[in-house]
């Protein structure tokens, strides 16, 4: 059955760079020093990760920092409370928008 | 959880040369993933050869009190191969020319070999630096006759080493079976207060801790900052060094993969973390392994597989370390296991 994301094709993001050595490398080694420990540890960093995964709705990124806080220890508590972190800035950010919603209302009412 | 072994089921994975049928097919046979013997034939360590012998790991039976969902011995309490006193005997007349420095019992819970005890006994007498003993924990409170475990093993200054999968009473009772985690915590109570474990103690107390998961293990400092601050906060536990082990693909955990569709991912996993540095230090380097029935083995994993020593010194009663030193270690794609991240050993990370 031929779907738009393939579980597999994660093994394979390494492969973008075949197309463009250049960009591919720089990608990857920005990538790379992001996630290492610095004034935020690499744990705290895996949870941003996992937050973000989920607003952006990558399943493969959701996929690789599930796997990654499971090696990490990290435990599902912490998880869900990080994707509830996530969840609740992007409704927030929804919800946010109401106000120009209030705003057009009362301009256009008499 | 099952309660009876796969051999016991009749699984298919009860067989080792199924199970080395799998790991040699698939990804490797179509050439999407390198086999173990050509990665390491990248940095010239093919034919992998040991280096000073250290440790002489006995098991001393499959039997177990409990069936843990990634054993790779396939342990559990319908396990009937036990080392029999003769072949303890040949061991012991091993363990006193033994130019290792540790002796490392495991089984299935070597406590429940009927003459454990005298073994230990005779054995400590041979002066070894290291004596390890492998304890589940929960066989220390699993029946009267063995409340006294904790002294016995102070007695004769065994080194403990014990699984722990987490320091949570879900995950550990997950891989390991209702009720784990609360008699690991009271045995591990128990040993703290004869010494074990306690700063400064000499009497060793080691945690083992096992991914409970397709995943593989985190750091090992980490990981034990972490088990250290857990179990002294919410038990006032103490211990030494946390080993951190990956599980290996073969037994109940290759069954386990291939029945949660995790198997592809898992071995991509594994040959994506091979760290040549930690192949000149892989345990088979540095180890022999004996099987119940006295048989030779590199390491645990490859006596579960039925790959007997490449040498012509097949048997506990034959042994000759200069002879067994002059081999090539067999190895396959479950290799990668050791070699994988930081790299792994019933020791610990070796890279």
């Amino acid at each position: 059955m031929s779907t738009y994301y393939d579980p597999s094709d994660l093994r394979k993001f390494g492969k973008i760079s075949e197309w463009n050595q250049e960009l591919g490398d720089k990608f990857f080694d920005y990538y790379g020093s992001v996630f290492k420990d610095g004034a935020l540890s690499a744990r705290e960093k895996s949870l941003i990760a996992l937050a973000v995964s989920h607003v952006v709705k990558c399943p493969y990124c959701i996929d690789a920092y599930t796997k990654d806080g499971l090696q990490r220890g990290i435990t599902k508590e912490e998880m869900m409370e990080a994707v509830h972190a996530g969840a609740a800035i992007e409704s927030g950010a929804t919800l946010v928008h109401g106000v120009q919603m209030m705003n057009k209302y009362d301009k256009l009412s008499m | 959880m099952a309660t009876i072994s796969l051999q016991k089921r009749k699984n298919e994975l009860a067989n080792a040369e199924r199970q080395l049928e799998i790991l040699s097919n698939g990804i490797f046979k179509s050439g999407d993933l390198p086999t173990f013997k050509d990665k390491i034939s990248e940095i010239n360590q093919y034919p992998l050869r040991p280096k000073k012998l250290e440790i002489l790991q006995i098991n001393v039976g499959y039997m177990c009190n409990q069936v843990c969902e990634h054993c790779h011995v396939d342990a559990g309490p319908d396990r009937k191969e036990i080392m029999t006193k003769e072949t303890m005997q040949q061991c012991l007349d091993v363990v006193k020319n033994t130019g290792a420095h540790t002796l490392d019992l495991t089984g299935g819970a070597p406590e429940m070999n009927p003459n454990f005890r005298w073994f230990v006994e005779e054995a400590a007498k041979a002066g070894v630096k290291d004596f390890i003993v492998r304890s589940n924990l929960t066989i220390i409170r699993a029946n009267k006759k063995y409340y006294d475990l904790p002294d016995f093993f102070k007695k004769h200054n065994i080194h403990v080493v014990s699984s722990m999968p987490h320091w949570t009473r879900g995950k550990t009772d997950k891989q390991r079976g209702n009720g784990v985690f609360d008699k690991s915590i009271k045995a591990l109570q128990e040993l703290n207060e004869r010494g074990y474990g306690m700063p400064g103690s000499g009497l060793r107390l080691d945690l083992v801790y096992n991914p409970s998961g397709a995943f593989l293990p985190g750091d090992q400092m980490s990981m034990e900052k972490d088990f250290k601050k857990a179990l002294l906060e919410d038990f006032s536990i103490q211990f030494h060094n946390l080993f951190a082990i990956t599980n290996l693909p073969i037994s109940r955990f290759l069954d386990y993969l291939i029945a949660s569709e995790n198997y592809e991912d898992y071995m991509y996993s594994l040959v994506e973390a091979y760290n040549p540095s930690a192949v000149s230090n892989v345990m088979c380097t540095n180890t022999i392994s004996v099987s119940w029935d006295g048989y030779l083995y590199d390491c645990d994993f490859n006596q579960m597989l039925g790959l007997g020593v490449a040498s012509k010194i097949k048997h506990i009663s034959d042994y000759n370390e200069e002879v067994l030193s002059n081999r090539n270690i067999v190895i396959s794609q479950h290799c990668y296991g050791c070699t994988a991240g930081a790299g792994s050993s019933c020791q610990g990370t070796v890279a």
